[in-house]
């Protein structure tokens, strides 16, 4: 069967003068439609990057990435925005709302983008922000709500055009943990409900709630398998931070 | 793409910095406010000589024949004999004279230093149509006859504001001194220019042949003739060149134009200085455009963050470009409607202040803006937007999604 997301062999360089930065280093990954997986691995072991790659927001230095089968790294500027658009939904660390757009109108932005007529528009976004509990916030300002309310704003943003894939790089990472539950609770429930969710985070208190962990190591990945089985939660460098899931 | 959401989200960044705003909008502002105040301007000086010009009657042909002290010579005989020829083309002709004179009544001059005085035939009053070649109609009396010409009489046909003022509106047969001599009103104009000193109605007419004594000429003299219609003016001012060619070989000598050029050569040279002005003025509305494009390099360098979340979600490079054209535009747009604003504003001063030094009353100075005039900054200045615009706007379109997301 075809994959939703698969990477061949790779490799993401950043030439910092005379030494070669490798963030992604010979990455092979594939993720089928419907699971919910979560990308973990200390700071500076090429998450992100790896998260930018699928999002289509960066290509490959080389190997291949292919997005619903397509190579995406061979699309110009527009054609990615549109995979972008039709395909990807994307939950930010810093919720990146529009400070001067009210809440309907930030969760509106991809429906625009996508060409939908206005009325289409509210009815979609309103059904979004329905579902994140803050239809009733719809016309303030995201400055005039919690980190956690913007925080589900964002999510609203990313479901309103029905993407086949959610990407949340460290969605919780600026909440307090209770907020955070409430957040990566909500995630399950879109994954059951059947959407692909990529999570990102270096939190394994966090990653046991996807189905499947894949956790990185300076650009290459060490561990993939089923988020229950103990070896994905241990550190490999545990001395380093004492980090251990499950506390 | 989304014009709607653009325009709002450009009023909504103008209004959040307004003081920025206001010193982006200054360059097009000031711009566009020239070009209105030049163009009203222009437009009221073209009304103004125009209705003057109109007063004077539109098939006017003036004739200034310079006194060389040679032997040849046109006179107002051979004029006549011209108008006699030519009954298709031409219908009148008068001497028109301007002696230079002292205006008194008893013992007051003061009110009479700007009465203007021309010496006349009685063919400068047309019976039939009841006015005199320059439009005036009279009130009282009657106009200058063959025999006051002819016998060189001290009797004068006077405006409405010399009959107000010296003689308190009952001036028929009573008598005014021009230059030590006695002239009696025989007529009384009706009043064409509110009785203005200075103005139209400050007019006192005598016989020609008295004007000669007075002391008219200055080396030249100067013969009005009327065309038979405006239609007809130019092919009599053939004529009557023709007649002077053949007395004087050097064209030097004379000078023949009619009204309708003389507004043609006024309005032309108004036009030629409006363009210059015009052209000038549009200068402020170029350095006001890289205004725009300055702060919109710098909202753009400001806002890398927001392109790059748009572009996250799905914007492509032209709907980035369009939201900074837009804003672009909207700005200057703003500015240029604050600038005919302004521009209006101050040709209605102009027009007050002018309109109180040069109006005559026959000719009331009025600084209009004209509807193209205005249509024409407004659109200037949107295309300026638009045009300076772009270079940002651009800018904005090509960032790489990645690099934009990640600036603070
Ligand atoms: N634009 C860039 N230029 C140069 N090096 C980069 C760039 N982006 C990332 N890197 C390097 O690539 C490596 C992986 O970075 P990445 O951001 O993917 O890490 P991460 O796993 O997301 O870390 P964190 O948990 O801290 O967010 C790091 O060593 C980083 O320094
Ligand atoms: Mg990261």
């Amino acid at each position: 069967m075809e994959h939703l997301i698969e990477f061949k062999d790779v490799y993401k360089i950043y030439q910092m003068g005379d030494t070669a930065v490798h963030a992604l280093d010979g990455v092979d990954l594939t993720i089928d439609p419907g699971e919910f997986v979560a990308i973990v691995g200390q700071s500076g072991s090429g998450k992100s990057t790896a998260m930018n790659i699928i999002g289509c927001l960066d290509v490959p230095t080389s190997g291949q990435y292919l997005l619903g089968g397509v190579d995406v790294s061979t699309m110009d500027d527009d054609q990615q925005a549109e995979i972008r658009n039709k395909m990807l939904g994307f939950i930010f660390q810093q919720y990146n709302l529009i400070p001067k757009l009210n809440v309907q109108e930030n969760v509106e932005l991809p429906l625009l983008y996508a060409g939908l007529s206005a009325e289409e528009r509210r009815a979609k976004a309103v059904h979004a922000l329905e579902r994140v509990g803050l239809a009733d916030k719809r016309k303030n300002l995201p400055s005039q709500l919690s980190g956690g309310q913007q925080q589900r704003v964002s999510i609203a943003r990313a479901l309103a055009g029905d993407p086949s894939v959610i990407l949340a790089d460290e969605p919780t990472g600026a909440l307090d943990s209770r907020t955070g539950r409430e957040v990566l609770s909500f995630l399950q429930q879109l994954n059951r409900e059947g959407n692909t969710v990529v999570l990102i985070t270096h939190d394994n208190a966090i990653a046991v709630k996807a189905q499947r962990i894949v956790r990185l190591q300076d650009g290459r990945v060490i561990y993939d398998g089923d988020a229950h089985d103990p070896a994905a939660v241990v550190q490999p460098h545990a001395e380093d931070d004492g980090e251990v899931a499950g506390q | 793409m989304n014009f709607s959401q653009s325009f709002r989200l450009a009023i909504k960044s103008l209004l959040t910095s307004k003081m920025r705003a206001i010193l982006t909008m200054l360059g097009i502002i000031i711009g566009v406010a020239a070009v209105i105040i030049i163009t009203s301007l222009g437009n009221g000086m073209q009304n103004y000589m125009n209705d003057q010009f109109e007063q004077m009657g539109s098939n006017l042909i003036q004739v200034n024949v310079i006194d060389d002290g040679s032997s040849r010579t046109v006179d107002t005989d051979d004029f006549y004999a011209l108008v006699d020829k030519y009954p298709k083309y031409l219908s009148g002709v008068t001497p028109y004279l301007s002696p230079r004179v002292v205006v008194r009544h008893g013992s007051e001059e003061d009110s009479f230093e700007r009465t203007s005085v021309y010496g006349v035939s009685e063919t400068f009053y047309n019976g039939e149509k009841g006015t005199t070649m320059q439009g005036e109609k009279l009130q009282n009396g009657r106009f200058l006859s063959y025999i006051d010409v002819d016998r060189e009489q001290g009797v004068c046909v006077i405006g409405s504001y010399i009959a107000d003022t010296a003689f308190n509106g009952n001036a028929m047969g009573k008598v005014i001194t021009l230059s030590g001599d006695p002239y009696t009103v025989i007529g009384v104009f009706e009043e064409k220019a509110e009785s203005a000193k200075g103005g139209g109605d400050d007019v006192i007419y005598i016989p020609y042949t008295r004007a000669q004594r007075l002391g008219a000429g200055g080396g030249y003299s100067m013969y009005l003739l009327t065309a038979t219609s405006r239609d007809t003016a130019s092919a009599a001012k053939g004529l009557v060149e023709r007649r002077l060619q053949k007395t004087f070989p050097d064209a030097g000598n004379y000078f023949v134009m009619t009204s309708a050029e003389m507004m043609d050569a006024m309005d032309s040279m108004v036009d030629l200085l409006m363009t210059i002005l015009t052209l000038i003025a549009a200068l402020s509305l170029l350095v006001g455009g890289i205004g725009i494009m300055n702060i919109m390099l710098v909202s753009v360098t400001e806002r890398t963050r927001e392109i790059g979340i748009r572009k996250s979600l799905g914007a492509k490079q032209r709907n980035i470009r369009w939201q900074f054209i837009i804003e672009a535009g909207t700005t200057s747009a703003i500015g240029g409607v604050i600038g005919i604003g302004l521009g209006i504003l101050c040709a209605n001063i102009l027009t007050f202040v002018l309109g109180a030094i040069v109006g005559t009353g026959s000719a009331d100075f009025h600084a209009i803006p004209t509807a193209s005039g205005i249509a024409v900054a407004f659109g200037v200045s949107v295309a300026i937007g638009v045009l300076f615009g772009y270079l940002p706007a651009n800018k904005a379109a090509k960032l790489n999604p990645i690099d934009a997301l990640r600036y603070e």
